[in-house]
């Protein structure tokens, strides 16, 4: 089941926790992967480890050229995109009253503008060949809102109504566009969360614990492969029950 | 006929799976030949493929017709 043999698929953010976790189960199902991140040697290192099927694409997001230019990059070195994980993403986190219209708009243009512009970077290709799939990774945080986060919430809650806008557009065209909205996920970034933030976090979470992140990466697996094809414009909430929509 | 007032209704036909005859100068994709928003889209696509254009999307708004096509074609190329 899942078969991604002979896909290629462009990931974005591969050099983090999530991001490199995604590559690795689509690399594991077949599929060519493209390890798109600001950040080289991560991407250098996942690439080695990979060995055969793995194209490292450095790419900072947050600069509008490097970002139109990142879906032609990517389709020359692997032939096509046929799988966009738009997971790339950056916290700027502050007080709604505190945040500069600088927080605002550079969590903006890299977790909504730049996965706009990718989408309809990979969007010709996709139509002309009659298939297509798009996962962009938003986050729980987009349908519940969270505190100190109006810039990251404003940026995940519009990757949702986006994805939701392209897959009516696209949908005949067999390219489907969903969402996976992550709850709280091991990976450095929670790390760095004191003990009392973890006890008061895992307080809120009917499953106890932490979701991984390669549970996030089954739940793209199933929405990039053929068998997900009647599955268009939803998002995949994995949360642990944290939040239940 | 032109050569690429051909080769644009061939694009046309094979696209929107219509009849030769039915692809006239005054055609309107949407309206005569029952394209709809996105096929008109790809059908500019298969164009500058086609032709090795670039057909701006103030340009695409305005190509309406088979007519038109060949006319913005004609001039572009």
């Amino acid at each position: 089941m899942f078969d991604l043999t002979g896909k290629n698929a462009l990931i974005t953010g591969a050099s983090g926790g999530i991001g490199a976790e995604i590559a690795r189960v689509l690399h594991a199902a077949g599929a060519t992967v493209g390890l798109s991140g600001t950040r080289t040697e991560p991407l250098e290192a996942l690439a080695a480890d990979l060995e055969a099927r793995a194209h490292v694409l450095p790419c900072n997001l947050g600069d509008p050229a490097a970002v139109d230019a990142l879906p032609k990059q990517a389709a020359e070195a692997m032939g096509s995109v046929d799988i966009l994980v738009n997971n790339a993403g950056i916290t700027r986190d502050n007080l709604f009253m505190r945040m500069s219209d600088d927080e605002w708009q550079s969590v903006l243009d890299v977790n909504l503008t730049a996965t706009f512009k990718l989408c309809k970077g990979v969007m010709r290709g996709m139509m002309k060949a009659r298939w297509g799939r798009i996962v962009n990774i938003s986050s729980i945080v987009g349908a519940t809102g969270n505190p100190g986060q109006a810039n990251y919430a404003a940026s995940k809650a519009g990757m949702i109504g986006m994805s939701k806008s392209l897959a009516y557009e696209v949908a005949s065209r067999g390219i489907t566009v969903n969402a996976v909205a992550p709850g709280f996920i091991q990976t450095a970034m929670t790390d760095k969360l004191t003990d009392d933030q973890k006890s008061g976090i895992m307080g809120q979470i009917p499953a106890g614990r932490m979701g991984t992140p390669a549970e996030i990466a089954s739940a793209v697996l199933y929405l990039a492969a053929p068998e997900s094809g009647y599955v268009t414009g939803a998002t995949l909430h994995v949360n642990g029950g944290m939040a239940m929509i | 006929m032109s050569d690429i007032a051909d080769r644009v209704k061939k694009i046309v036909v094979e696209h929107l799976g219509v009849e030769e005859d039915k692809v006239t100068e005054n055609a309107s994709f949407i309206d005569d030949l029952g394209a709809d928003s996105l096929d008109t889209v790809e059908l500019v696509m298969a164009f500058e493929e086609e032709f090795g254009i670039e057909i701006p999307d103030d340009a695409a708004e305005t190509i309406q017709t088979f007519g038109d096509a060949v006319k913005f074609i004609k001039e572009a190329s």
